[in-house]
């Protein structure tokens, strides 16, 4: 299998991040419309799983598609251009920023939380018959391991045996719900119990990530039955751009806040309703909520994934600042020549 | 409270000044009649993804959950079949649960349990078994948001009998449907359109009332034509009645109020006495509840019509990207270009 060397992984995930970046100036200019789900966070996933695909290898997406993408090497303008909503985007404007896909990379993207799963699977399936040694890869959340289309994935991969890898970027949150309430179990203990050969990444380390899923992969190419990647990382901009939820939690004296606890306050104390003891659980659980939130990694801090592969290439000598300069100018230009024709009115 | 609910009509005032009233937009009424339906009933449940401390991704069960505390309001797992699959069971066990969706488009992996189950237990066990649980949903264009956030699939569970099909058309319609839903003994699917989630407040009473299901309602009178609608095309209706009115045009609007049980009664006697239809929605055309609204008029009212019943709807493809959204959208010129040829027929 071919690895990467450090420099290139954190060139991929500076491409990745700046993409992300240049989508959402965009989105605040009003240029691009819709709730955007950055994968600012997954930079070290991206680029550590990506790295290792070949061509042939099919590859399923969630609504956080672009840094996957973006690794991929799908040609940034006409992603951009889709996103925009133009007719010579990626998909011709009709699939917008969560329903990408590439033919020629054999990459569909799906905002349809648990939809990658099955959707890799079928294609693992036909790598099977048709392409011995290619196989489909399924990126989901760790909210999406939830959906019935998910476990139903676990048990069929195993009874085919089918040559996949599902890599589970475990953020630790779907929307404002934190994985632990809703989740049974351990996600790789999970897979574990249907057959699956997992193994555990941190998502800071995008060279553990790729040595992972490298070996990961080997197996799914030997016809070893399917695999699972277990990554964890942090998710940097919320939910989506705006979050309320981190903004407030970031922002606690801030007059959202104020607000948002102004409203609860007083629907803890109005009259008719649960009990003391319930409404106190409540109020744990709405306050530990908006404290993870508060914990939550920011751009640029000691655990955020590109900081950390920068420091890393700094260390061993790596040129980071012309690897940086140089995604930059490539982000530039992609984003100068996507908005060729397009009337800009910034507010 | 049971007179105000009773034939409201946007043009002769309802007999509203009885009560206290606030007003309020579609998400607040919403919340209300939430909050006044689970204070009312200890087995009213609400559940759904991030529908706690959240409120939902739309905020209409905001403020729940410190109320009533977390064994009242669920916050569930991703997981939509297991969320209304779960619902049947907690009727079963003598619960009311109202499930959030979290925009129609996500309805697909609980089709199963919608239409396979909840539809049919009290068929199939004759009666011994009822599901009085409300699946609520945003649904509809008009926020530009990508794939899936937009569709209005409302006659594909109109084609599922056994549901119930409600879809309010402006705050004080939201919280009285809301409110008969949860009360009524069968599934009802809640459609909520998020174009007017917010778009205007209105006069809302503070006790909880009932508009009852099935009956639809004349929103606006008039003698030449008549519109029926639905939902945030309710207002496009009442826009274009408007605009017609200033070309001498008198147009009649009948707001369906639900889809299932559908009160075809009374829009055949605005029909009898106008002798002119325009069926207005935003779902797809074919076999759309245009169609079904147009064969109801055809088999009751054959002869009154002066001009064949004309349907304003969207278009029979995937509900396009944010720039095409205002031309899938039925407008107000397209409206009034139907009513038009009605009257020049
Ligand atoms: C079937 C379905 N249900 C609900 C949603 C709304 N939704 C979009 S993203 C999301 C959370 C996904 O959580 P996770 O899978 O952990 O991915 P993350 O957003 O954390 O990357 C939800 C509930 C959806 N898109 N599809
Ligand atoms: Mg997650």
């Amino acid at each position: 299998m071919q690895t990467h060397g450090l420099a290139e992984l954190y060139r991929q995930m500076g491409r990745a991040r700046a993409f992300e970046l240049a989508v959402e100036r965009l989105w605040r200019r009003g240029l691009i419309s819709g709730e955007m789900h950055l994968g600012t966070g997954e930079e070290a996933v991206a680029a550590g799983v990506v790295t290792q695909l070949r061509a042939g290898d099919g590859l399923a997406l969630t609504h956080r598609c672009s840094p996957a993408l973006v690794v991929r090497g799908v040609p940034l303008v006409p992603m951009l251009r889709e996103m925009l909503g133009q007719s010579d985007g990626l998909c011709g404007g009709r699939a917008g920023h969560m329903h990408l896909s590439s033919r020629e990379h054999l990459v569909a993207c799906s905002g349809i939380v648990g939809a990658s799963l099955p959707r890799a699977a079928g294609f693992a399936l036909a790598a099977k018959r048709l392409r011995e040694g290619a196989v489909g890869v399924a990126f989901a959340g760790d909210g999406a391991m939830n959906q019935g289309m998910a476990l139903e994935t676990l048990n069929l991969a195993v009874a085919w045996s089918l040559p996949l890898l599902v890599v589970c970027i475990d953020n630790g949150w779907a929307i404002t719900t934190r994985a632990g309430s809703v989740t049974a179990g351990e996600l790789g203990a999970r897979a574990e119990a249907f057959g699956w050969t997992v193994a555990r990444a941190d998502g800071l380390e995008v060279e553990e990530v790729q040595r992972a899923a490298s070996e990961l992969l080997a197996r799914c190419r030997k016809g070893k039955g399917p695999a699972l990647l277990h990554v964890t990382c942090p998710r940097i901009d919320g939910h989506f751009l705006g979050d309320p939820l981190l903004e407030q939690s970031r922002h606690l004296t801030g007059s959202a806040a104020k607000q948002t606890l102004g409203r609860v306050m007083s629907a803890a104390v109005s009259s008719g309703g649960g009990g003391a003891l319930q409404r106190a659980a409540s109020m744990v659980k709405m306050v530990g909520t908006m404290a993870k939130a508060r914990r939550e990694t920011g751009r640029g801090d000691r655990k955020d994934p590109l900081r950390v592969a920068h420091q890393a290439v700094k260390r061993a000598g790596g040129a980071v600042d012309v690897i940086d300069a140089e995604v930059e100018a490539e982000i530039a230009s992609a984003v100068e020549r996507a908005l060729a024709g397009i009337e800009v009115r910034d507010a | 409270m049971a007179e105000v609910s009773a034939g409201r009509t946007g043009s002769s005032a309802a007999p509203r000044a009885v009560a206290e009233e606030k007003r309020l937009n579609m998400v607040q009424a919403l919340n209300e009649a939430l909050a006044d339906e689970m204070a009312r009933d200890e087995t009213v449940l609400v559940m759904g993804e991030d529908v706690g401390p959240d409120g939902g991704v739309f905020r209409v069960t905001e403020g729940l959950i410190e109320r009533f505390g977390n064994k009242r309001v669920l916050d569930t797992p991703l997981a939509e079949s297991g969320i209304v699959g779960s619902a049947i069971g907690l009727c079963v066990g003598g619960f009311r649960p109202v499930c959030e969706i979290q925009f129609m488009g996500f309805i697909y992996p609980c089709l199963n349990q919608l239409c396979s189950h909840a539809a049919r237990l009290r068929n199939r066990s004759r009666g011994t078994f009822a599901v009085p649980m409300v699946v609520r949903m945003p649904y509809g264009g008009g926020i530009r948001p990508p794939e899936h956030h937009s569709e209005s699939y409302e006659a594909m569970l109109a084609n599922t009998p056994g549901l119930k099909v409600v879809i309010p058309s402006d705050p004080y319609e939201a919280k009285g449907l809301l409110i008969a839903s949860i009360r009524d003994d069968d599934p009802v699917v809640f459609l909520e359109p998020k174009r007017i989630y917010r778009a205007f407040r209105q006069a809302v009473p503070t006790a909880p009332y009932e508009i009852p299901l099935g009956e639809a309602r004349v929103a606006r009178e008039g003698s030449d034509v008549t519109v029926i609608a639905y939902g945030a095309m309710l207002q496009v209706a009442l826009a274009s009645a408007k605009k017609a009115e200033a070309e001498g045009i008198s147009v009649e609007v009948v707001d369906l109020r639900c889809i299932v049980p559908l009160d075809v009664q009374t829009f055949v006697d605005s029909v009898v006495k106008t002798g002119r239809a325009v069926v207005l929605h935003e779902g797809p055309r074919t076999c759309g509840v245009g169609a079904e609204v147009a064969a109801a008029i055809g088999e009751n009212a054959l002869l009154s019509l002066l001009a064949p019943v004309e349907r304003v709807t969207g278009f029979d493809t995937v509900f396009p990207g944010a720039l095409l959204e205002t031309h899938y959208l039925p407008h107000e010129e397209r409206v009034l270009a139907a009513i038009r040829r009605t009257i020049d027929y």
